[in-house]
């Protein structure tokens, strides 16, 4: 049966092209992989060869012939002894299944109106009794009690071994599991991230340990391209269920390259979970439902918390769930929103505002993907006004999603602008009394709630 | 019938030749039927093909067991069909369709199988080298005897990544098999414009890795190899590395017009290389098949990819829905 050959789209993005040459001629017998043409595309000049067999019974398109649309019918392949079909009564040319125009999915719900559901259970019932802690002793107790409970959880890093961890998160750990669960690696975040997410491929459970998040920047590709899209892109055949934590942020005086903080940039990839834990409490409950969760998970610590306590309740397993913010203070007056050590100076500024007689709530969002924004517009409605704090970059903050959140589903209830406190939009410098300006401080939070308060 | 033993090569049966043919000839057929429909517009973005590879993971999936791994770079379509995914799902996806291996939501260089134990089809020059040592990290830690092929290009063999990669493998005994699938081209660039260190297995000896060179128009030689490689890795010796010395007919992806290389190089390596041939060949001049045998073989592989062709334009788009799931899993409990 006669066979059209149709004009081929040799590029992403081609519509036409010139039939440049012809390297066959009428009568010529072909077969699959024998050059037939040279097609010029807006880019290049293309070899177009034969994907069956036959001879070529006629020419439909002359060489040097312009603006070819894709899918034209140039010639006509015949069999042996087979008559060559004219234009018209040949086949039909291939009917181009051409996806249909149709109008994009409605997004979830993200952005309708919705009364707000919050949850505003406390994390641990009011009988329990807590012990004070320090944050780092809580990140190590978290894993060690998911490494009990579950053999597929591992850790591995730069020196969170035989060192006890850098930063002595994993004080103890090599000593209850062992050199098979808690691993040294060589310095080479790109290369062990990697492994770490293959091996989360194959159904384990990793724990990767960056000295500092600035250190993860050498991993990001596997952070974001392997482990967050892997999921989708199998159609939900295989995911990388795993943590990804270590210090993340300013500690001090360590300049530039130490000091950032990535908040802002892991919370837009769909794919991840991002957790930013303010106390001792959420970093062991937020921990622990980070190692059990089937999906990646970006968890944000902070140096200069690592060294403070707080009190966590003695449970045999107390966890936090994801999207729950925790409302740290209570007030009417203005609405401040933060996460991890931000949550420090919007509690310091809280506390001045008191004495002048400004009352303000301040919401502990926790996790930044899911992120509860009900809760803080359950408050924007209370309060009419929103400050929101972050040591993070301004263009592209965190805040700034906020601000968008409340500007869409809180509109009218506002009385005021939102304000973003950030840190300062400069690199980090290391001079002791730069490092202090480029910092936020609880000052700047509480003239930005006097602003908004008009006080 | 019992199989007939072929001449040139007293081990190898003449059942176990026809096999090698047949798997190569689906993935020659196939990437071509691939091509067709790219330039119907059918197969968007960008296409990979394997045409002239086709020795190099037939040879290694012939001294693979089942629940060996195998990760490679999003020149895949080959290694999928190898691995015994079926072609109409690798099409479809081709296509963007429901009926393909990720629903129509990865494409040419994102596609998966867990049933196969195919970890992808990753569109990332180099990444999949840690994720292939990481995936037989996995088999280590659970203490089984599983082996992993990791492939990746000689453009991939300059990512950093690799290296410290190779570091660990070794550091760790981890059961991996490096694969580079040396074709002479990275995209435009020849290895030889690329780096003074061409012989590319040999910078495993850097880090204490053994491996070797291997014949890649050889689908015998690199079963040999991969067999070889195998037993080292089970044995728990820690990773190995094949050089896989091959050859790509087509460009680098659909739009590459391959100005780099001669037409008479390309046409030289067909002529006197062509793993299909010189099966073809072996069959033939041992007797072990006749011209119509082969036909046959050729007629009824023609039919599988043609159904596939079929399913993946008659597959449907994915529902919108589609848009909004995988993209987390769910949580348990």
């Amino acid at each position: 049966m006669a066979i059209e050959i149709l004009m081929p789209a040799l590029s992403p993005t081609m519509e036409e092209g010139t039939l440049a040459k012809w390297l066959v001629k009428e009568g010529d017998t072909v077969s699959s992989g024998d050059i037939m043409a040279e097609i010029e595309t807006d880019k290049a000049t293309m070899e177009f060869e034969a994907v069956d067999e036959g001879i070529i019974g006629k020419i439909l398109i002359e060489a040097g012939t312009e603006g070819v649309k894709v899918n034209t019918p140039i010639a006509i392949l015949v069999e042996e002894g087979e008559a060559v079909p004219s234009a018209d009564t040949a086949a039909p040319a291939a009917k181009q299944d051409a996806p249909q125009e149709t109008a994009p999915a409605k997004a979830p719900a993200t952005v309708a109106a919705a009364a707000p559901v919050t949850d505003t259970t406390p994390d641990w019932g009011a009988d329990v009794e807590v012990k004070p802690t320090t944050v780092r002793e809580a990140l190590r107790d978290a894993m060690a009690e998911e490494m009990r409970r579950d053999p597929d959880v591992f850790l591995m890093g730069e020196e969170v071994a035989e060192y006890q961890g850098a930063y002595k998160i994993s004080q103890g750990l090599l000593d209850e599991f062992g050199a098979k669960r808690v691993i040294d690696t060589p310095i080479t975040e790109h290369g062990f991230a990697g492994i770490a997410t293959g091996a989360a491929f194959g159904g384990l459970k990793p724990i990767v340990e960056f000295m500092t998040f600035n250190f993860a920047m050498q991993a990001i590709d596997h952070i974001i391209n392997s482990a967050a899209k892997t999921l989708y892109m199998s159609g939900g055949q295989m995911g990388a269920p795993m943590v990804f934590r270590g210090p993340n942020g300013a500690a001090a005086r360590v300049g530039a390259q130490h000091s950032q903080c990535y908040a802002a940039w892991y919370m837009q990839v769909p794919g991840l979970k991002v957790v930013m834990p303010y106390s001792a409490s959420d970093a062991k409950g937020l921990m622990k439902t980070a190692i059990r969760d089937p999906n990646p998970v970006i968890f944000l610590e902070n140096e200069i918390l690592y060294g403070k306590s707080f009190d966590v309740p003695v449970m045999d397993d107390f966890t936090i769930p994801f999207g729950k913010a925790k409302i740290e203070r209570a007030g009417d007056d203005v609405t401040i929103v933060s996460f991890g050590i931000g949550v420090t100076y919007a509690l310091t500024a809280a506390e001045k505002l008191a004495e002048e007689g400004i009352n303000a709530e301040v919401i502990n969002l926790r996790t930044l993907r899911p992120m509860d924004t009900e809760t803080i517009l359950a408050s924007v409605r209370k309060t009419n006004r929103c400050v929101t704090v972050e040591e993070g970059w301004p263009q592209g903050s965190v805040g700034g999603y906020i601000s968008n959140v409340i500007m869409q589903q809180a509109f009218d209830y506002l009385d005021a602008p939102v304000i973003n406190c950030t840190g300062k939009d400069v690199p980090m410098p290391y001079a002791a009394n730069l490092e202090k300006h480029a910092l936020l401080t609880a000052d700047e939070v509480v003239a930005a709630c006097k602003q908004v308060t008009y006080r | 019938m019992p199989p007939k033993k072929a001449a040139a090569k007293p081990n190898v049966s003449a059942e176990e030749l026809l096999g090698h043919y047949r798997e190569m000839l689906l993935i020659r057929r196939f990437e071509e039927k691939a091509g067709q429909l790219y330039g119907m517009g059918l197969i968007g973005g960008f296409c990979h093909l394997y045409i002239g590879q086709e020795a190099v993971v037939v040879g290694l999936e012939a001294a693979a067991d089942e629940g060996d791994k195998r990760v490679t770079s999003y020149r895949d379509h080959g290694h999928m069909l190898a691995c015994g995914m079926d072609p109409k799902g690798i099409m479809a996806e081709l296509t963007g369709r429901e009926g393909g291996f990720s629903k129509g939501k990865g494409g040419s260089m994102h596609m998966f199988s867990k049933e196969k134990h195919f970890y992808g089809g990753h569109g990332i020059v180099g990444a999949q080298v840690p994720l292939g040592a990481g995936l037989a990290f996995s088999d280590k830690y659970k203490g089984n005897d599983r082996v992993t092929f990791a492939y990746f290009g000689d453009g991939a063999a300059n990512q950093g990544q690799v290296y410290e990669t190779y570091n660990m493998a070794e550091l760790w005994d981890l059961p991996v098999i490096f694969v580079i699938e040396n074709n002479g081209y990275a995209m435009g660039t020849s290895v030889v414009r690329s780096t003074k260190s061409p012989s590319l297995w040999e910078r495993g000896a850097a880090y204490g890795i053994e491996g070797e060179e291997v014949d890649g128009m050889d689908v015998l030689a690199v079963k040999a190899a991969g067999e070889r490689a195998v037993a080292y890795c089970r044995a728990g010796k820690g990773p190995y590395i094949l050089e896989v010395k091959t050859y790509r007919y087509r460009g680098h992806s659909m739009s590459d017009p391959a100005k780099y290389r001669t037409r008479e190089e390309v046409q030289k390596m067909r002529d006197e290389r062509d793993p299909i041939e010189q099966i073809r060949d072996m069959l033939l001049t041992g007797k072990h098949a006749s011209e119509d045998d082969l036909k046959a073989i050729d007629k009824d592989i023609k039919a599988i990819v043609n159904e596939a062709a079929e399913f993946s334009k008659e597959s449907p788009e994915p529902a919108l829905e589609e848009l909004w799931t995988d993209i987390y899993a769910k949580v348990e409990g």
